[in-house]
């Protein structure tokens, strides 16, 4: 084997590793909204497989990246779409100079380093592709990777986390019982007006009395769900309004942009909470 | 606007920009006007007048001179008369409104009247001011509903009226607002009457009684408008604290009117309707409160009388539901709250900016439910705080007196009643927490056929709407899938042969799933439309659910799903129907058009058996996804026994449990506001949506069927 073909391949393998897994250096800022942590410590601790259900914007994906640097795993985070294949999540043969390489899906990755494997929102993925998790989430811990005629033990460090958002309407989107029973699950949902005002004063440096008028907003908009609304403002959403606040956009703006229109095109719900932010600022 | 082109001009030999003449003026008029002229009258004065007029506007005159003579010859005659001052007043584009107002008079009520209106044109052009300028309550009161929801407080109504007031459940505005030349800021005034009026309500202004105060004074109108104004002056202060936004707004409504400095200690934080009550005494010989724009008034007595029974309800409720989260049948607790049970619940003020209550249980935090946290904040709001008694959880007393049911004993399958073809179901009783066997009799009746009309007229009513929505459901259809990896297909599958290459260079077998083909219609989906046919939809909401159907069907048509749409009534268990209305085999054709045409209010809505029969047709067809959808606007009720209310509710619900355990996705359409109070328990949190305008009814109802099914 000449010393091209070995080398090509391996960069090819490489490429593909250091993709998806990340090693969290720095703590990611969180604030415990309940018991949360806790329970997700003793579920890696015990190797049940956990399930964060909640609301857009309320910190899913930031608290797998805090319990990650915590834990100090690396994190793969997997995206998933209704395009997306066993294959995808478990690994393929790729060929390359006449030579055909194995190559890890992010799930094996996670499975082989003893990583966090965080599949978010998890109902987007079609119901066959989701069916692949199951050994892996039962007591059994093991991914068998048929094609590459090699079954996976997962080490005691793996953990396997997915998210979603009960909050949608679709019948077509819902998670298969013999899926979320293997998981247990975490539900997030709006921090208290006290502790949201301490994350979006960390998060985007504005004075107190701007994010009081930024929470307060949020809860105008959280009393609209359901009156037109399939969701009030996030946590995200005022993070985002403080941040342009504090890049010196006029907070009206900022709060039509980064809130009204980011919640709804309906035209009368947009007026109507820009009449409410208008009212604030 | 572009001068229409009178067809009769002369060829543009001369630039268009040139006037023309009172000569060819008057020749063209003669022209048109030609059966209403004589020697006496000629066309020449009114050429005379239309001379001065740049090119375009006589072409303008010329053209409807024309047009309207089609029409009649007097009118067209009176109107080349009067076009010279109108053009002279009005743009082209307001004056045609105009003049195919004054047509519009014409074929509706004659020459006289057409007549009339075409001489006043004042009055036309400062209506046509109001019209562009004023705000009408159908246009903001959607705005300002969402905006005081948001807001919070308790939920309140918005209604439009003749006076500006609120019974501290709902809000009266003015039907029109046109006290400024802006339509932004009448805008801002309906903004600002609304906040007022949440802010009475919200803040208290009702929590004291200010009519037996005030009736001691000489004249207890003025007292009541002072005591307004002053309440007024410190609502001002609380928004100004808690909306200052709004508050800079509202500024700009007050003309620089301050307020005495008498009023300096309603401006505190700690200022309560009573301090302002107080102040009536001080100010009323000496003090002539002004009027401000966004003044309502006040009507204590009405307000106090809402008051009074929300606060009997809501104890009530709380007592309920605080028995209820204890985790026992309600029924059983007056028992338990005497061995020592009693007030295990407190209430404590969390300390943040929020000032939410938190409901304590043995002294630890629990989280209550949405509406019981909606019920103790509005208990508060009216009481100030939550007195100890409301803490004893209670039975539901409204159950409990009249338990004994109407016909307990009969066994309606012995009853003469029963027929060949009516079918029994049973009934969940949740006090028992047993059904209770054959209970209900259930006969399906067809729709007696109403007009195509009614058809055509909503087709023709929603022309624009049915085309988006056809073109949305056909976007839907169009999304096709490419089924990867088949053994057959109209092309390689690139992804599954690179693959397969590489398993075959890797030593294994070649796979023979290389294609992928085009899957059409991947929708597997039978729907069951439920609509309600009880005697409370009588009138629009019937036309609202008429409407829909018709709109639905369109979009399903194009959609090609399986549907069926039955409608639900009844009265008594013994006399529950089923309404044929168009059966899953059947096609969407003349007769099932004449049936939802037919559709009429009925009797009561018995949820539960109908969702039981519905689900068992369901249960019949074969397809992946089912759905039963039901288009409802209130609560199960029925005439004379027990089913209204919670017994209602739960067997619904117990219904409904039964068609999901059975793979039926239940959901509700309804226009109840107050269904937000009862739907979750019945449907689930997420399974239902309440339409607050019947008027959207129509375009909301595919959109919400095509959100689900996406």
């Amino acid at each position: 084997m000449s010393k091209l073909a070995t080398s090509k391949p391996a960069t090819l393998h490489e490429q593909a590793s250091q993709t998806a897994a990340r090693i969290i250096l720095k703590e990611p800022y969180y604030e415990a909204i309940g018991g949360e942590i806790g329970l997700f410590e003793a579920a890696y601790a015990t190797q049940i497989p956990v399930l964060l259900k909640g609301p857009t914007g309320c910190g899913k994906t930031r608290f797998m990246e805090y319990m990650a640097w915590r834990l100090k795993r690396p994190l793969i985070t997997v995206s998933c779409h209704d395009d997306l294949t066993a294959a995808d999540l478990i690994g393929r043969y790729l060929i390359t100079n006449n030579e055909t390489v194995w190559v890890d899906g992010p799930l094996a990755q996670a499975v082989r380093c003893g990583g966090i494997c965080y599949l978010d929102e998890i109902v987007e993925a079609r119901k066959d592709t989701t069916v692949v998790i199951h050994p892996l989430a039962d007591d059994r811990r093991i991914l068998p990777m048929e094609k590459h005629g090699e079954l996976l033990h997962a080490p005691p460090e793996f953990l396997l986390a997915m998210s979603y958002n009960p909050g949608y309407q679709s019948v077509l989107k819902e998670l298969k019982q013999s899926t979320r029973q293997r998981f247990v699950a975490i539900e997030f949902s709006y921090p208290q007006a006290a502790l949201e005002k301490k994350i979006v004063i960390a998060e985007t440096g504005i004075e107190p009395a701007l994010a009081d008028q930024l929470i307060r907003l949020a809860e105008m908009t959280r009393n609209l769900k359901g009156n037109g609304l399939d969701e009030g403002a996030s946590t995200r959403l005022l993070v985002h309004a403080g941040k342009l606040i504090s890049k010196g956009i006029p907070a009206r703006a900022a709060c039509t942009g980064a809130v009204a229109a980011a919640l709804t095109d309906d035209p009368d719900m947009l007026r109507a909470v820009n009449e409410l932010a208008g009212s604030l600022f | 606007m572009n001068s229409p082109v009178p067809s009769f001009s002369q060829p543009a030999a001369t630039a268009p920009a040139e006037r023309l003449t009172v000569a060819e003026l008057e020749d063209q008029l003669d022209g048109s006007l030609d059966p209403v002229l004589s020697s006496l009258r000629t066309a020449q004065p009114l050429a005379a007048r239309l001379g001065p007029l740049a090119r375009d506007l006589q072409d303008f005159a010329l053209h409807w001179v024309n047009v309207i003579a089609r029409t009649s010859g007097e009118l067209a005659y009176q109107f080349a008369a009067t076009a010279p001052d109108v053009l002279r007043q009005a743009d082209p584009a307001t004056a045609e409104v105009w003049i195919i107002q004054v047509m519009d008079t014409f074929d509706r009520e004659g020459l006289y009247r057409a007549s009339s209106q075409l001489k006043n044109i004042d009055a036309f052009l400062l209506a046509s001011q109001h019209n562009t300028q004023a705000v009408a309550f159908e246009d903001a009161g959607t705005v300002l509903r969402l905006f005081i929801c948001g807001l919070a407080g308790r939920p309140l109504k918005l209604e439009a009226g003749n006076e500006t007031y609120t019974d501290t459940e709902c809000i009266h505005l003015p039907a029109r607002i046109f006290s400024f030349a802006a339509r932004d800021k009448n805008f801002l005034l309906y903004k600002a009457m609304a906040t007022h009026l949440w802010a009475q309500s919200r803040y208290g202004t009702f929590n004291v009684d200010p009519a037996a105060k005030l009736a001691s004074f000489e004249d207890p109108a003025r007292a009541l408008a002072l005591y307004n104004y002053l309440e007024t002056t410190r609502l001002d202060a609380i928004i100004a604290r808690e909306l200052p936004g709004l508050a800079r707004d509202l500024a700009t409504l007050r003309d620089n009117v301050e307020p005495p400095p008498e009023c300096a200690p309603l401006l505190e934080p700690a200022a309560t309707a009573q301090d302002s009550l107080a102040l009536v005494d001080a100010l009323y010989t000496r003090f002539e409160p002004p009027q401000l724009s966004y003044m309502g008034t006040l009507h204590p007595e009405i307000a106090r009388a809402v008051r009074a029974s929300r606060v009997a309800r809501e104890k009530k409720e709380l007592q309920t539901e605080l028995a209820k989260l204890l985790g026992g049948q309600p029924g059983d607790f007056p028992v338990e709250t005497e061995e020592g049970g009693a007030s295990r619940y407190s209430v404590e003020s969390t300390a943040d900016a929020s000032e939410s209550l938190e409901l304590n249980l043995d002294g630890e935090p629990v989280a209550p439910p949405a509406h019981v946290r909606e019920l103790l904040n509005s208990i508060a709001q009216d009481l100030g705080e939550i007195p100890a008694e409301y803490f004893i959880p209670a039975g539901d007393g409204a159950y409990i007196d009249n338990r004994v049911m109407d016909d307990n004993s009969a066994d309606v399958s012995t009853s003469p009643q029963h027929e060949e073809d009516a079918v029994l179901y049973n009934e969940w009783d949740y006090k028992r927490r047993h059904y209770r066997k054959n209970w209900c009799v259930l006969r399906e009746i067809d729709v007696q056929p109403g007009e195509l009309d009614f058809i055509d007229t909503t087709l023709e009513n929603y022309a624009v709407q049915v085309r988006q929505l056809r073109r949305t459901f056909e976007m839907l259809r169009s999304e096709d899938k490419w089924l990867k990896k088949q053994p057959t297909g109209d092309d390689v599958d690139l992804d599954a042969v690179i693959t397969a290459f590489a398993d075959l260079r890797a030593g294994r077998e070649l796979p023979e799933q290389l294609f992928q083909r085009r899957l059409k219609a991947e929708r597997d989906i039978a729907v069951m439309f439920m609509v309600d046919m009880s005697g409370s939809t009588k009138g629009w909401i019937n036309d609202a659910e008429r409407e829909s159907l018709v709109m639905l069907c369109e979009a399903l048509e194009v959609l090609g799903d399986r549907y069926a749409i039955y409608g639900f009534s009844g009265i008594t268990r013994q006399r529950c129907a089923i309404y044929r209305i168009k059966r899953f085999a059947e096609p969407y054709d003349s007769t099932v058009r004449k049936r939802i045409a037919g559709i009429k209010p009925q009797d009561y809505t018995r949820m539960g058996v109908a969702i039981r029969h519905l689900t068992a047709l369901l249960n019949a067809v074969d397809a992946r996804t089912k759905l039963l959808i039901t288009l409802s606007d209130g609560k199960p009720d029925d005439y004379s026994d027990n089913y209204r209310g919670e017994y209602g509710i739960e067997d619904t619900r117990q219904a409904l449990m039964e068609a999901h355990r059975g793979g039926i996705h239940p959901f509700c359409i309804t226009i109840d506001r107050e269904a937000r109070e009862y739907l979750p328990r019945m449907y689930g949190a997420v399974n239902y949506t309440v339409i607050d305008d019947v008027a959207q009814l129509p375009l909301k109802v595919a959109d919400v069927y095509r959100r689900l099914t996406t």
